[in-house]
């Protein structure tokens, strides 16, 4: 009986522990873990292994094949080695796409919070604004930004996240609308808390499961996206490498120096296809019904 | 079922004006701006410069340049190019085919092979192909389309030479199965993506589908298994997935835009890049608009087909 009236009362530890239950019982998400921890490993830890630092020009060693001389992944036109560019550029996608993550996600559920709590118009007009941004296609917007700013690292992060809140606005404004109208709700209504109190303190971390879903899937979207802008020449600038811009001359060299385009792209999907896992798992993990089938 | 028309008609326009206005804000605000092209030339005062942008209007309030540009663009004169003086709507027409030809071919390959996939891993739910095909789907949506693009131009076009590696004919051929060659790969890398997110989503409507009372009922008639699929399960999933159609839009011709980049086709994406590094802002004004029309259009079609095909929307 005892054992009985502890676990009621327990109750919400004992969710979290099932929810991490259902996420370790998840091959995919483990291996997504995995590949994410892995990279970025070698890129924090990578750089200092290797003999060649990532700005080291040696033109005599120009379009060197992997493996030659140390060069583990090969180097590039300028004699630069491949690797220790890749794992340097690996810290500057990944921050992209954490701090994307960051600025997205309070971005979308400060506006999806508003948008369902208060509903009626400010509701009509925010979700106005959000399905105008999504239709349109959100590379052409960001494009037309990165050109016209020429933006550094941070700037890049900014201008990403301008097009990435949308889908949490959506998530957090359902979940919220869906939560508005129950006791607790009206209880501290009642109790005279503030509008912003209820909407931050009581209804977002109802919301947390989906948001957390959703931030890993912008962290690789986020990575896909800075890639396709610095691979156009619009993203991260050289001498700074990023996992785009490392690609951006590889096309017109892929008949001589393949590995030029094969290496990055592989630490892209690599990077991207993990977290993408990660969120399948995280969301397997969080929605209680898939305890049934 | 006119209202219905009239009231999607209406909030799609609203859409536009609000996307519209975005877009010129955000092109007009960045730092920048139309002049910096000339602010570049060596010889320029900082008069010339204002009289540059009194003449072409850019000295005055953004709202007032808005509505300006938007008055022009509502009956027909969506400006001229700064790069050649050519109008803006003569440059985007001659550059529309391309896209929906690639666009257009790249989604009837998603949606065969899509669906196909995604009702056969929902019949056989749970087996090996249903595995493969998550695992598969999900990779598909982490490779770069561009990259997938050059790795395909690296095996089939200058490993095997069974296809051109870019262009959308040879000059001076021109003929259909001299179109088919230059399309195959192209489309193929841009279908990918959107072969992943088809199947996921058909299999999760055949789902849907496949536990409803009517399929119930078909097969209690004694029905075929194979008209059973075909005439009620099939049909009936797909329906959902119109609306879907209309909302991949945007990832598709964003998507065509890196494909056409690296296969150098000549589409919007290709002109949308060039007059980006040309700094031709009306140009990439009206390609912004002119997408997002694109898109907006497509979702109307998309639920209009739905309002026909099922007659619950039609009543409401």
């Amino acid at each position: 009986m005892t054992t009985l009236s502890t676990n009621s009362t327990e109750r919400k530890p004992l969710i979290k522990s099932r929810a991490l239950r259902r996420f370790l019982s998840h091959k995919l998400a483990l291996i997504g873990t995995v590949m994410v921890l892995t990279l970025t490993f070698a890129c924090f830890v990578g750089p200092y292994l290797l003999p060649y630092d990532e700005l080291y020009i040696d033109l005599m060693s120009r379009f060197a094949p992997p493996g030659t001389n140390g060069h583990i992944f090969g180097t590039d036109p300028l004699g630069r080695d491949i690797a220790a560019r890749l794992f340097h550029a690996g810290q500057i996608s990944m921050a992209v796409g954490f701090a994307v993550m960051i600025i997205a996600t309070c971005i979308g559920s400060v506006i999806g919070v508003i948008s369902g709590y208060y509903g009626g118009a400010v509701s009509a007009v925010l979700m106005r604004v959000v399905d105008a941004f999504l239709s349109f296609p959100s590379v052409f917007l960001l494009l037309a930004l990165a050109a016209f700013i020429q933006p550094g690292p941070v700037m890049i992060a900014l201008i990403i996240s301008a097009t990435s809140w949308m889908e949490v606005a959506r998530i957090v404004e359902a979940e919220v609308k869906s939560l508005r109208n129950q006791d607790f709700v009206q209880a501290a209504q009642m109790l005279g808390l503030s509008n912003r109190w209820i909407m931050f303190r009581e209804l977002l971390p109802n919301a947390i499961g989906p948001i957390i879903v959703a931030a890993t899937l912008t962290v690789a979207r986020a990575i896909l996206l800075e890639a396709y802008i610095s691979f156009l020449g619009y993203g991260i600038q050289p001498p700074l490498p990023s996992w785009g811009n490392m690609l951006n001359g590889a096309q017109q060299y892929l008949a001589n120096a393949p590995w030029l385009a094969i290496v990055p792209g592989v630490a892209i999907t690599i990077a991207v296809a993990g977290f993408n896992f990660i969120g399948d798992g995280l969301r397997d993990a969080f929605d209680s019904r898939s305890d049934l089938g | 079922m006119a209202r219905y028309l009239l009231s999607r008609l209406g909030q799609s326009l609203i859409l536009l004006l609000i996307v519209s206005f975005i877009g010129f804000a955000v092109l007009t605000l960045a730092p920048g701006g139309p002049l910096s092209q000339f602010a570049l030339s060596p010889g320029m005062t900082q008069e010339q410069i204002d009289k540059i942008a009194s003449q072409m209007g850019l000295d005055r309030p953004v709202v007032v340049q808005y509505f300006d540009w938007l008055s022009h663009l509502v009956i027909g004169d969506w400006g001229t190019s700064y790069r050649d003086g050519q109008s803006v709507l003569h440059v985007i027409g001659s550059h529309l085919f391309a896209t929906l030809l690639l666009m257009g071919t790249a989604t009837v390959i998603s949606v065969t092979l899509g669906s196909s996939i995604g009702i056969y891993s929902a019949l056989r739910r749970g087996g090996a192909f249903d595995y493969t095909m998550t695992v598969f789907a999900m990779v598909a949506l982490s490779i770069p389309t561009f990259w997938f693009g050059l790795i395909a131009i690296y095996i089939f076009s200058l490993n095997l030479g069974w296809l051109p590696a870019g262009n959308m004919y040879t000059v001076g051929d021109g003929s259909v199965l001299d179109y088919v060659r230059h399309l195959i790969m192209p489309a193929t890398v841009l279908a990918l993506v959107d072969v992943a997110i088809w199947s996921r989503y058909m299999r999760t409507s055949t789902l849907n589908v496949v536990n409803q009372d009517f399929v119930r009922t078909a097969k209690a008639k004694g029905l075929t298994r194979r008209r059973v699929l075909f005439k009620h399960i099939v049909g009936n999933s797909l329906v959902p997935m119109i609306t879907l159609a209309g909302l991949q839009l945007p990832m598709v011709l964003g998507g065509a835009l890196v494909t056409e980049t690296v296969f150098t086709w000549p589409g919007m994406g290709r002109l949308f890049l060039d007059s980006l590094g040309y700094s031709d802002y009306p140009v990439v004004m009206g390609l912004l608009m002119a997408s997002a029309m694109l898109v907006l259009v497509g979702n109307l079609l998309a639920d209009i087909t739905v309002a026909l095909i099922d007659p619950r929307i039609r009543l409401d």
